[in-house]
């Protein structure tokens, strides 16, 4: 069977070694609320950005500001009314819809703070979902994500129960597992450590240093302060690119 | 990689009615495609047209044919079109009832595209048949009951079954979660997921159900009145829809 | 007997019986299709063989010796019936004996003794369209005779063994016609479907109430549907017949007493008192 992703790394693949793995330029964004009265909205203008392989950015600013906005543009969740987002050499605000699904399948990761699932799938098929759609031995994907909801503290006895019914900290914890199944190059964070205990809050930051180690560029957003400068190298406040503020 | 389906200017009217007008997307292998729209919004006419179930008045439905490459199914001869229905097609319907033969025990239902594609030998057709509806999660056992003894959620999953065996390559369901109890509603999606990604089949789904396409489908397309007002990413389009009929749909949803 | 004045030669008009030879060249032209005619009424209820007796009208000449049997006896009331009405209406000779009739109608049987090429069968058919019970549709059946999509017809043979462990349909067996159309041999046991093909006699089929006439030209390829491990088996009674010791007929199941004591004999009775004159068995 030819499932998508099943063929192995394309070697002239788009993960090629650029010098920015994220890279935004002279990026706008409004809303336009046509269900009451067409009233138009700016979120933000002119954001400038580039996180390079290796390196961990944190993204700052008042609530509000557009930090989950920005996120969402750059996975491609929010469309773009301006400017270029480039991720590995992938145009998010042009690309083809397959075009993106493929970027999320192989290089871009997104780490939400909310959980959203299929009810009744176990946990640890939860996890292993990344590896299973990139086409790899269900076994070998289920051993992956074994080790990360153990690594986690995930007790073993709700591995095979769906996480919808666990508590917040919990579901957490299973959307970080899943998230770092796949080794992702480029991996986005919404408050990945913002319910957690100090324990699982080290080995958060922990995973994220690993990755850092081995060259992922990642994109977050912390409001813990102590984690941001645990594994950030610099942050770009968004209040920047408030519409009204760039000039 | 080449387009599975190509459509272009697909149009079809009720007389003065519009049935839909000027659609035109492309899929692709392993994708999947949602349809939504309120009742009457043409995206079952749509669906029909491209299943081959209804005569389009204009426009190409180009299929990529095993044999002869892309072909246009809207004008290929109808033995060729019904070929194409039972073997490299599939067709889910909201109903069990349209989709399965009721008089015929549950192995003879998944048995008949076998058998109508050649197959002569009973103990392998009976075979394959356990095995398919082991993949759907109906025990062996109930091989020779007939469907009217399952309960919905077994007629839909044996009906999906009856329709894979082959191991068609697109498969075309009309809300195929309708009438279910959400709880079974959530093991057939999962289901779902599970053989597309497998068996690495494109599929056009039709539903109202937006929680359903988000779960299921790679991209959307949304349908007012025949037309297509708005298509993209699944996600994108329910998280910022840029259509004001979007918006509305999307803000109409009731929020648990 | 002779012919009765106030009826036209074998009851029906010329021009009704034109346009059903019209309807029998055309299904002897495509063996096992099934061709629409315009069935009349008949002075006797459907069911009780108004096509088998339309279609023996179009073909009986006066110079013809004409054969009735129900299930394979000349002397049940059907079989008396049908050849009363065309001794009074055509005024054919009539007879019991097969090998002496020019034109045998039958009801669920062929005869024993082997047909010739100077003979017409013709057979009585209730419903002609054999994937009738599995799609009710009469406009996707004849879409599904059009493109040769026979499936459906294995889904019940499929039934069957799936049920019974073998495929236990014992009449109406479904036979294909020269590779090509799936046909209902009309409800014959299966015994006699090995009859069917490669016969030198021609053989019409004619269901009235349905209005659907068939045919099988001399010598037409017939093969029973069935599977590669389940072969076609036209099985019989594991007996001989009780009154002419025949090994090789088709039998019927007699009970003789109020204690339940039984006896098989032949299901045809002109080939079983033919062989009791023969040998001088039991009578």
């Amino acid at each position: 069977m030819n499932a998508p992703g099943a063929s192995p790394p394309d070697p002239r693949s788009i993960w090629t070694k650029k010098k920015m793995m994220i890279e935004l330029n002279g990026v706008g964004k409004s809303f336009t609320l046509h269900n009451q009265g067409g009233t138009e909205i700016p979120v933000l203008a002119g954001a400038e950005l580039s996180v390079a392989p290796g390196e961990c950015v944190a993204l700052t600013g008042a609530s509000g500001a557009g930090k989950s906005t920005l996120m969402r543009m750059i996975y491609g969740n929010y469309r773009t009314q301006a400017g270029s987002i480039r991720v590995g050499g992938v145009d998010v605000t042009a690309a083809a819809p397959r075009e993106i699904l493929r970027l999320r399948r192989e290089g871009l990761g997104y780490i939400s703070q909310f959980l959203r699932v299929v009810p009744r799938v176990p946990t640890v098929a939860v996890v292993a979902e990344p590896l299973l759609q990139l086409g790899r031995p269900r076994d070998q994907a289920l051993d992956v994500a074994r080790g990360l909801l153990h690594r986690l503290n995930i007790p073993e006895r709700l591995w095979d129960l769906s996480p919808t019914t666990f508590s917040g900290g919990e579901q957490q914890r299973v959307n970080i597992a899943r998230g770092f199944a796949h080794a992702y190059p480029a991996l986005l964070l919404d408050e990945p450590t913002a319910s957690l205990d100090a324990v699982n809050r080290a080995v958060v930051l922990e995973m994220i240093a690993e990755a850092k180690a081995r060259g992922a560029a990642i994109l977050g957003i912390f409001h813990d302060v102590a984690a941001r400068d645990a594994v950030c190298d610099r942050a770009v406040d968004v209040g920047a690119f408030t519409p009204g503020a760039v000039q | 990689m080449t387009p599975l389906l190509q459509v272009t200017g697909l149009s079809k009217h009720y007389g003065a009615r519009i049935g839909c007008a000027g659609v035109a997307f492309d899929l692709y292998p392993g994708e999947v495609l949602g349809i939504v729209g309120e009742s009457g919004s043409g995206k079952s006419t749509l669906l029909n047209c491209l299943a081959g179930h209804l005569t389009p008045d204009r426009g190409q439905v180009l299929f990529d044919t095993r044999a002869d490459g892309l072909r246009d199914t809207v004008t290929m001869s109808e033995p060729e079109r019904r070929m194409l229905a039972r073997t490299d097609w599939a067709f889910v319907h909201q109903n069990p009832r349209d989709g399965l033969r009721m008089g015929v025990s549950a192995g003879g239902n998944v048995g008949e595209r076998l058998m109508a594609v050649g197959g002569r030998h009973y103990g392998r057709i009976r075979d394959t048949a356990t095995d398919w509806l082991g993949r759907v999660e109906i025990a062996a056992d109930r091989i020779d009951d007939r469907p009217s003894a399952f309960s919905g959620g077994m007629q839909q999953r044996l009906q999906i079954a009856r329709n894979l065996v082959t191991g068609p390559r697109l498969v075309f369901m009309d809300e195929p979660t309708g009438g279910l109890d959400v709880s079974v509603q959530a093991r057939l999606l999962d289901l779902l997921r599970g053989l597309v990604r497998e068996m690495g089949l494109s599929a056009i789904l039709v539903t109202h159900d937006l929680a359903v396409v988000r779960l299921l489908a790679d991209r959307l397309m949304v349908m007012k009145s025949g037309h297509v007002v708005e298509a993209g990413l699944t996600d994108q389009v329910l998280d910022d829809p840029q259509h004001p009929y979007t918006q509305l749909l999307v803000s109409s949803v009731l929020q648990m | 007997m002779t012919q009765s004045d106030q009826y036209n030669f074998a009851y029906l008009d010329e021009q009704t019986k034109r346009m059903i030879r019209r309807a029998l060249l055309k299904g002897l032209a495509i063996p096992g299709y099934q061709v629409p005619f315009a069935s009349r009424e008949m002075p006797m209820p459907y069911g009780w063989g108004t096509g088998g007796v339309q279609v023996s009208a179009a073909c009986l000449t006066p110079e013809d010796t004409l054969k009735v049997i129900d299930q394979g006896a000349d002397d049940t009331t059907n079989a008396v019936s049908i050849r009363k009405f065309f001794e009074r209406t055509a005024g054919v000779a009539t007879t019991e004996h097969t090998p002496d009739a020019s034109l045998i109608q039958t009801r669920h049987r062929i005869p024993e003794t082997p047909l010739t090429q100077d003979q017409i069968l013709v057979y009585q058919v209730p419903i002609p369209e054999p994937l009738r019970f599995l799609e009710p549709r009469e406009t996707e059946t004849r879409k599904m005779h059009e493109l040769q999509e026979y499936g459906l017809m294995h889904v019940r043979l499929y039934e069957d063994i799936a049920q019974h462990g073998h495929i236990a349909t014992a009449y109406a067996y479904p036979v294909r016609v020269e590779g090509r159309y799936v046909m209902d041999p009309s409800p014959i046991p299966k015994f006699d479907n090995p009859k069917l093909g490669d016969c030198p006699a021609i053989q019409l089929f004619g269901a009235g109430r349905e209005q659907r006439i068939y045919a099988l030209p001399p010598y037409t390829q017939v093969v029973s549907l069935d599977f590669d491990d389940h072969p076609f088996d036209p099985s019989k009674a594991d007996h001989d017949c009780a009154l002419c010791g025949a090994a090789d007929s088709y039998l019927d199941e007699v009970i003789v007493d109020d204690r339940g004591g039984r006896i098989f004999v032949c299901s045809d009775t002109d080939y079983c008192a033919g062989r009791r004159a023969e040998t001088g068995g039991p009578e």
